[in-house]
C-alpha cells in the first residue's frame, strides 16, 4: 500500500520538481521564460486531475463535486436535526470556557483549537476567493455562499467530533488526529472493509491539497500582492524568500516566527473586518440595495456569465474552498483539544464556517458590491461582461485580491497597503497550518521518522517556489481540485460514520438536559 | 485552629524572601500550615500553531515537572527541615487569579508573595501579577519587599 501511495505522489511531485530545480538556479534575465516554463509544465501535469474533479454532470455545466458538497452538508444538517442552530449558544459557552474543568488549565482549550483551525481557513479564500466568486457569479453568488456556510457548519461538526474521538494519543503526550485516523479506526469499529485504503486515499489528496490550496495558491496570491505594490518582478524570487522563511519555521524549528504570526494574524483579521464594517457604516444607505442585488442575483444572475447557475456554482465553490467544511482539514487542527467529550469540539468547530463564510466572506462581498467596482449597465440594471465574456467587467480590469483591494481602496485610500500586509501574513499562516495537515497525512503513510518528516517539509518548500512562479489560472484550478478531492473521500466515509456521531449527540444532549454536564465556576 | 498561609513563588530570588517571611510568620503563629504554590502563566485565549497544540499536553507535563523539581520541592524541603508543615502545588493560569483560587480552595487566611524586581513596559501598562493580586484577592495579601 505504501508503494502505491509513493508512486502516485512521485508522478506529480517529480514532474513539478524539475521546474523548481530550474527556478532556483536561474538568472534574472531568464526569469520570464522560466516562469512560463514552470507554468506550462504545471498546467500540463495537473490538467487531467483537474478535469476529473470538475467534470460536469452529463449534458449540463454543473460540476458534480459542487453537488457532492451541497448534498452532504444538507444531509448532515437534517440528520443531526439542525445541530448548527440548536447548539449554537452551547458552542459559544464552550469557547468561553464555561464547561472547562479548571484542573485542565494549561491544556489546549476549545478557544485555542478553534483559533488555530480558523487561522488555517481565514485568509485568501475570504479576500481573493470571494472576489473571484463575485467577479464571475455576481453579487448573487454571496447568497449561495452564505447558504453553503450555514449548511457547512453541520459538515464541520461531524468531521471534528470524529477527529477528536478517533485521534491517536501517544505515550509521550503528543496527539495526531484527522480523517485518516477516524476513517481507519471508525471503519474497523463498524466492521466495514476498506478503511485503511480510504484513509490512505484521503492522505494522498490531503498532501496534494496542502501543496495546492495550502501552499501554491497562497504563494501565488502573496506574490501578486507584493508585485502589485513594488512593481512587476519574477515570481520565483518571492517564492524563494517565502520558501526560506517557511523552511526556517518548519525545518529549522524557529517557532518564534510562527508564534509572532499566530499573534498578528487574528489582529489583521479584526482589522480587516473592522475596515469592512467602517466602509459599510459609511455607505449604510447602500446596504439595502446591496442585499437586494445579492438576493435578486441569486435567482436571476443579473446577466452574469452562466446566469443563476453560474452564481450558485461560484458561491458554493468558493465557500467550500474558504471554510473547508467537509474537506477534513479542520478535523486535523481540532483534534488536539483537551476534552473528555469529543462532541464538544464538534460544537465548537461549527462556529468556524459561520465566522469564516457567513461573517467575513459576506463582508468582503458587500464591500465589493457597494464599491461600484463591478460595472453595471445603468439602463438594464444588469452587469456588463468583460471582453472574453467570462466574468463581470470591473473598473481597471481587476480580479481576485486586486478586485478586493480596489474595492476597499475606493473608500479608504491607504487600505490596499494594509491589505497587502494582511494577505502576505494570511498566506504565511495558512501555509504553516497546511504544512502541518500535509505532514500528518504524510507521516500517517510513511511513518513518523525524522527522515520522512524532512522529505515532506522540503517538498513543501519547493512547491512554494512553483506556486509563486506559476500564473493564477492553473494554480487555482489545481488548488481547488486537490482540496475537493479530499472532500470526495472524506464525505464518502462520513456517511458511514455519521451514526457514531449521532450516538454521541444523543448521549451528550440527554446528559446536558439532565444537568449531569454542568458549567464550572470560574 | 490551624492557620493556613499560601506562598506564591515565581522561581526568582524574590521568592526566597517570601518564603523566609512565611517561615518567620508561621513560627510566631504556632499552629500553621504552609501551601507553596507556583503558577505557570497561561491563558486559554492565547493563539498557537497546530503543532504547538499537538504537543501541548506533553509541554504542560514538562512545565509542571520542571517547576516542581526546581522551585516547589526545594522550598517544601526547606520548610519541612525547619520543622514546619508544608505542601506544594503547581498550576497553570493567570497568576493573580490562580493564587486567589488556591487560597479559596484551601480556605487560607493569607497569601504571601514577594514584590518582583522585574519592571518593563507591559507591567506599566497592565500592572504586575502582584498588584493585580492585591487588588483582586479575597483574603489578606502580604507583599514582601
Amino acid at each position: 500500500m505504501k508503494n502505491t501511495a509513493k508512486l502516485a505522489l512521485a508522478s506529480i511531485i517529480g514532474a513539478c520538481m524539475s521546474g523548481a530545480a530550474f527556478a532556483q538556479t536561474a538568472t534574472p534575465s531568464e526569469a520570464l521564460t522560466l516562469d512560463q516554463q514552470v507554468n506550462e509544465t504545471f498546467a500540463a501535469v495537473t490538467g487531467p486531475f483537474v478535469s476529473l474533479i470538475f467534470a460536469p454532470f452529463p449534458g449540463t455545466s454543473f460540476p458534480w463535486i459542487v453537488m457532492w458538497l451541497v448534498i452532504a452538508a444538507s444531509v448532515f444538517t437534517i440528520y443531526f436535526g439542525f445541530v448548527q442552530f440548536r447548539f449554537f449558544g452551547h458552542a459559544i459557552g464552550l469557547v468561553k470556557g464555561d464547561y472547562s474543568d479548571p484542573n485542565d488549565a494549561g491544556e489546549v482549550s476549545h478557544f485555542q483549537a478553534l483559533a488555530t483551525a480558523l487561522s488555517g481557513t481565514v485568509g485568501l479564500g475570504n479576500i481573493a476567493g470571494v472576489a473571484v466568486a463575485v467577479g464571475i457569479g455576481g453579487p448573487g453568488a454571496t447568497f449561495w455562499m452564505i447558504l453553503a456556510g450555514l449548511l457547512g457548519m453541520a459538515s464541520k461538526f461531524t468531521e471534528c467530533t470524529l477527529g477528536v474521538k478517533y485521534r491517536n494519543e501517544y505515550p509521550d503526550g503528543t496527539v495526531s488526529g484527522g480523517p485518516m485516523y477516524y476513517i481507519s479506526k471508525g471503519f474497523d469499529e463498524l466492521g466495514l472493509p476498506g478503511g485503511k485504503i480510504l484513509a490512505i486515499m484521503f492522505s494522498i489528496f490531503c498532501i496534494l491539497g496542502a501543496l495546492g490550496g495550502g501552499n501554491m495558491f497562497q504563494a501565488n496570491q502573496a506574490h501578486a500582492q507584493i508585485s502589485g505594490i513594488v512593481g512587476d518582478y519574477p515570481g520565483w524570487i518571492t517564492g524563494i524568500i517565502f520558501a526560506g522563511v517557511v523552511f526556517a519555521v518548519i525545518v529549522g524549528g524557529i517557532k518564534s516566527i510562527a508564534s509572532v504570526t499566530e499573534k498578528i494574524v487574528p489582529f489583521m483579521g479584526l482589522l480587516y473586518v473592522g475596515a469592512a464594517l467602517i466602509i459599510l457604516l459609511v455607505n449604510f444607505d447602500k446596504i439595502g440595495w446591496a442585499f437586494g442585488q445579492i438576493f435578486e442575483g441569486a435567482f436571476t444572475g443579473l446577466g452574469v456569465a452562466g446566469g443563476f447557475v453560474g452564481a450558485l456554482i461560484q458561491g458554493f465553490k468558493r465557500a467550500a474552498f474558504s471554510n473547508e467544511a467537509g474537506v477534513g482539514s479542520a478535523a486535523i487542527a481540532h483534534s488536539a483539544v483537551k476534552t473528555k467529550e469529543p462532541i464538544t469540539e464538534g460544537f465548537v468547530s461549527l462556529l468556524e464556517p459561520l465566522i469564516d463564510t457567513v461573517v467575513i466572506c459576506t463582508m468582503t462581498a458587500l464591500v465589493i458590491t457597494i464599491s461600484g467596482q463591478l460595472i453595471m449597465n445603468p439602463e438594464t440594471g444588469n452587469f456588463v461582461l468583460n471582453e472574453a465574456g467570462t466574468a463581470i467587467a470591473t473598473v481597471g480590469n481587476t480580479s481576485g485580491v486586486a478586485l478586493t483591494s480596489a474595492a476597499f481602496g475606493s473608500s479608504i485610500s491607504w487600505f490596499p497597503y494594509v491589505l497587502a500586509i494582511a494577505v502576505v501574513l494570511f498566506a504565511f499562516s495558512t501555509m504553516i497550518s497546511w504544512s502541518y495537515y500535509g505532514l500528518k497525512s504524510w507521516t500517517y503513510m510513511f511513518g513518523e521518522s525524522k527522515a520522512s518528516e524532512m522529505t515532506f517539509k522540503v517538498i513543501f518548500c519547493i512547491f512554494i517556489v512553483i506556486g509563486a512562479a506559476a500564473s493564477l489560472g492553473p494554480v487555482i484550478d489545481f488548488s481547488d481540485a486537490a482540496i475537493f478531492a479530499m472532500a470526495v473521500v472524506n464525505i464518502f466515509c462520513l456517511y458511514f460514520l455519521m451514526g457514531l456521531v449521532k450516538k454521541e449527540l444523543a448521549s451528550y444532549s440527554s446528559r446536558l438536559a439532565s444537568g449531569e454536564i454542568k458549567k464550572f465556576k470560574h | 485552629m490551624t492557620a493556613k498561609l499560601v506562598i506564591g513563588l515565581d522561581g526568582h530570588s524574590s521568592g526566597e524572601r517570601a518564603l523566609a517571611h512565611a517561615e518567620h510568620l508561621s513560627k510566631l503563629i504556632g499552629d500553621c500550615e504552609l501551601i507553596v504554590a507556583y503558577v505557570v502563566e497561561w491563558s486559554p485565549f492565547s493563539f498557537q500553531t497546530a503543532e504547538e497544540n499537538a504537543q501541548r499536553h506533553k509541554r504542560r507535563e514538562e512545565e509542571i515537572s520542571v517547576a516542581t523539581q526546581r522551585v516547589i520541592d526545594p522550598a517544601v524541603a526547606k520548610l519541612a527541615a525547619a520543622g514546619l508543615k508544608a505542601s506544594g502545588l503547581v498550576r497553570h493560569g493567570d497568576v493573580a487569579a490562580t493564587l486567589n483560587a488556591i487560597s479559596e480552595e484551601h480556605k487560607a487566611d493569607q497569601i504571601i508573595v514577594a514584590r518582583s524586581s522585574d519592571g518593563g513596559f507591559s507591567q506599566r501598562l497592565f500592572g504586575s501579577a502582584v498588584s493585580n493580586l492585591v487588588m483582586s484577592a479575597s483574603v489578606p495579601v502580604t507583599v514582601v519587599s
